[in-house]
């Protein structure tokens, strides 16, 4: 089976409310049938206007949603044919699990028998066999949740949306439904859009991220090129820690630049920066600088510890480095533990291609 | 010795349940001195009334007090086929001449005529013989009385008397339903054609009904436009529907017959618009429709805030949760949103229900006479015949009324499924 890249389609998408802001700017996002995406971004952002415009419940004030070729713009919600988990759930408080899951199938005139089938088999999928008689409110929040995800899956529709699902729960309990939902996911193959501001629930669910800021995609791609390999300040500061220096090129080549700071200067990887003279904001990912590097690092400098906070598998140290004091270092806990201790200098050092110079901030 | 290591004691030894009840008893008491004023203020103006109100209705002391020994000597009559032996006769003599010495005993006549026909006159004549002494007090009463007319030796006259004995009556209630107690004592219905208080009831329970229906059919959308609508528009619409409630309910029937009579403004626009002609205005007042038309308007407010408390508090992505499984709007209303409403249609129904059941003011002014509802009845005899004991068994078989609704509603639906805000 070949697997449709433009499975679903935002085709130039604006949306705009009261007719002055425009929430979605001209937004292009394909997505690939069978895919996990992942639409990740702060409130405000446009995140959730974008899924409620595929679901049907917004209309894009400009330009066109296809689902597997066909424009949906003007097809009702309940004939997309999309399953929805909602933020609150959603599940009617007056029907039993067993109904709430039978309702999308009677609604589509399914033999009483199949039901029964498909519950069933939706219900074990989320491994809640034996509550079909319960009330919602009988639930746990964990347990309303897979009966949230076991509605918008029982009859199979093609995409399914999740507007921010594990946002009530726990964060036990909110990881272990991450990689429950991955799971699922993965064995039935159905194309999944999520949405959340949770950067780590991005990146253990999805295949690929859309993040989102000021009504537009600021990055599209997997969650190591994501985190790794940020485009703009915007993503890199949104996506994990982040460590940075602003300053201005003074010298620029294919794969390498001189930054200059306020009182020293840096060599970093010219991302978005292309000639001499220009700002940027650099940045470094605290766990890509390391405390007495052995070997041979392009960036060596010294700095003062300010604060030591010990976080259980690992120690974050704050430094005072190249004039800022917020610098960011990961040690590790582990077997060789460095005695570190406040106004300590210590030597740090990384690699040019890990401090990326960006947009100006 | 395990009763002893169950129980759990304080620091100080005392047991914790004792402590616990101390500790609680203060919170009790004050508690209690909160709600007293509440819970006195309800004793008088509610609890003793409506007493009263069952004492009157059943209330027949008057001629127990007339005739007091002849109801203790008729205690002794024990053969109710024959006529009753010469004690009861002389003591009712006794009696009735105490009554005519007060002028007391045109009362008795009338009373006892009203339970059997025919009374008047022998009373009458009984009381003639009294006043021009023709009685013989030393001979036997009963010869005498039984002489003065043929009525006095028919058994069935004696036995009315008997009846009257007790100082309780439901014959009230009996005529409130258009029944009295035959000569024999059996109930009976009145003639088909007087029977008034039936009409009226059951078109009290009509226009309950229909006014139910009306004003839920109309403050259904407008109770859930306000639940939905964004604050700056639905507060505008609550002042809407308040704005009724700040107007008194006088001036509202007022308006209504402004509006409704027939060279009213309702008619002129039919006229105008030439739905109807000129000299073929319709009545609008003074009728049912008047009735409903201005009922439905005073207590739809009755029904759109229940509603509106309980739509408030559902989620608008169930509705939506209901369209994107594939339910189409109708669906996703009538299976979703519909039943998690019905809490509030139980208290908007019940309580728009049992206001128009009891309604007085607005049926009064523009109900005419086929708009008149049971209340206005009560409120007839409470101040036109001055009969208080007949208004007040129809106001507690009212409140009676209601009382059964309330129940078997709480059979239907559950009282713990009403929300009243």
């Amino acid at each position: 089976m070949s697997k449709n890249p433009e499975f679903v389609k935002f085709d130039k998408v604006d949306k705009s409310y009261d007719g002055k802001v425009l929430v979605v700017k001209d937004l292009q996002l394909d997505i690939a049938e069978g895919e996990f995406i992942t639409m990740l971004g702060p409130s405000g952002s446009g995140k959730t206007t974008c899924l409620m415009m595929l679901a049907g419940f917004e209309t894009p004030t400009h330009g066109e949603i296809l689902l597997d070729g066909n424009i949906i713009s003007n097809i009702p919600p309940h004939k997309r044919g999309i399953g929805m988990v909602f933020q609150n759930y959603a599940l009617f408080p007056h029907m039993t699990v067993y109904e709430n899951l039978a309702f999308p199938l009677r609604v589509r005139k399914v033999e009483k028998d199949e039901i029964d089938k498909k519950v069933d088999k939706a219900l074990s999928m989320v491994s809640l066999n034996g509550f079909e008689t319960r009330m919602p409110a009988q639930l746990s929040g964990g347990q309303q949740q897979r009966v949230a995800v076991a509605r918008a899956l029982v009859f199979d529709p093609a995409v399914v949306l999740m507007d921010e699902p594990l946002g009530a729960l726990d964060k036990n309990l909110r990881e272990s439904m991450q990689y429950e939902i991955k799971h699922i996911h993965e064995s039935i193959g159905v194309t999944v859009v999520y949405v959340t501001h949770d950067q780590s629930e991005a990146l253990t669910m999805s295949n690929r991220i859309a993040v989102f800021n000021d009504g537009k995609v600021q990055q599209l791609s997997n969650p190591a090129e994501l985190y790794e390999k940020p485009v703009n300040s915007f993503v890199a500061e949104f996506i994990g820690e982040n460590n940075t220096f602003n300053g201005e090129i003074v010298d620029i080549d294919k794969d390498k630049c001189k930054v200059k700071l306020a009182n020293s200067e840096i060599l970093a990887n010219p991302i978005s920066v292309n000639s001499k003279g220009e700002k940027t904001t650099v940045s470094l990912r605290p766990e890509r600088a390391l405390i007495n590097p052995s070997e041979k690092m392009d960036n060596m400098f010294t700095g003062k510890i300010e604060e030591v906070i010990y976080h259980g598998d690992h120690t974050r140290v704050r430094l005072n480095l190249l004039g800022s004091s917020e610098f960011i270092l990961k040690v590790p806990n582990s077997t060789s533990n460095l005695e570190l201790n406040v106004s300590q200098d210590i030597n740090i050092g990384w690699n040019s291609v890990d401090a990326r110079a960006l947009d100006p901030k | 010795m395990s009763s002893e290591t169950k129980q759990i004691l304080t620091t100080d030894g005392i047991p914790l349940e004792v402590s616990l009840k101390k500790a609680e008893k203060k919170n009790k008491i004050k508690a209690f001195l909160l709600v007293a004023p509440l819970l006195l203020f309800l004793v008088i103006t509610y609890i003793f009334p409506i007493g009263d109100m069952f004492m009157r209705s059943v209330d027949d002391k008057m001629i127990t007090n007339m005739l007091p020994k002849t109801f203790k000597a008729m205690e002794k009559w024990e053969n109710l086929e024959e006529l009753p032996p010469e004690e009861v006769y002389r003591s009712f003599y006794e009696d009735y001449k105490l009554l005519a010495e007060n002028q007391q005993h045109g009362k008795l006549g009338q009373r006892l005529n009203k339970e059997k026909n025919g009374f008047n006159t022998i009373t009458k004549k009984l009381f003639r013989q009294i006043k021009r002494n023709k009685i013989d007090e030393s001979v036997s009463i009963k010869e005498q009385i039984n002489k003065l007319h043929k009525r006095w030796r028919n058994v069935e006259y004696w036995l009315a008397i008997k009846r009257t004995a007790p100082p309780y009556t439901v014959a009230k209630y009996l005529k409130g339903m258009d029944m009295y107690f035959d000569s024999d004592g059996s109930i009976t219905q009145v003639e088909e054609d007087r029977r008034i208080h039936r009409i009226l009831w059951l078109r009290t329970l009509e226009i309950a009904f229909f006014v139910t229906l009306f004003s839920f059919f109309m403050g259904y959308p407008i109770a859930h436009l306000l639940a939905t609508l964004p604050m700056k528009y639905s507060n505008l619409l609550m002042i809407c529907v308040l704005l009724p409630f700040w107007t008194s309910l006088l001036v509202r029937t007022a308006s209504w017959m402004i509006l409704l009579q027939q060279q009213g403004l309702v008619n002129d626009f039919f006229v105008m618009i030439g739905l109807v002609g000129d000299d073929n205005r319709p009545e609008m007042m003074y009728n049912k429709v008047g009735t409903y038309v201005a009922m439905t308007q005073i207590l739809l407010p009755f029904m759109v805030l229940p509603l509106y408390s309980v739509m408030k508090t559902i989620s608008p992505s169930l509705m939506r949760a209901g369209k994107s499984l594939g339910g189409t709007p109708f669906v996703a209303f009538w299976k979703v949103y519909f039943p998690l409403t019905i809490p509030g249609i139980g208290a908007g129904c019940l309580l728009v229900f049992i206001l128009a059941i009891g309604y007085y003011i607005t049926p009064a002014l523009v109900g005419g006479a086929s708009g008149t509802l049971i209340s206005n009845q009560i409120a007839f005899h409470m101040k036109t015949t001055l009969d208080w004991s007949f208004a007040s068994a129809m106001g507690l078989m009212l409140l009676t009324g209601v009382l059964v609704i309330y129940w078997i509603y709480n059979k239907l639906v559950g009282v713990d499924n009403i929300k009243l805000g």
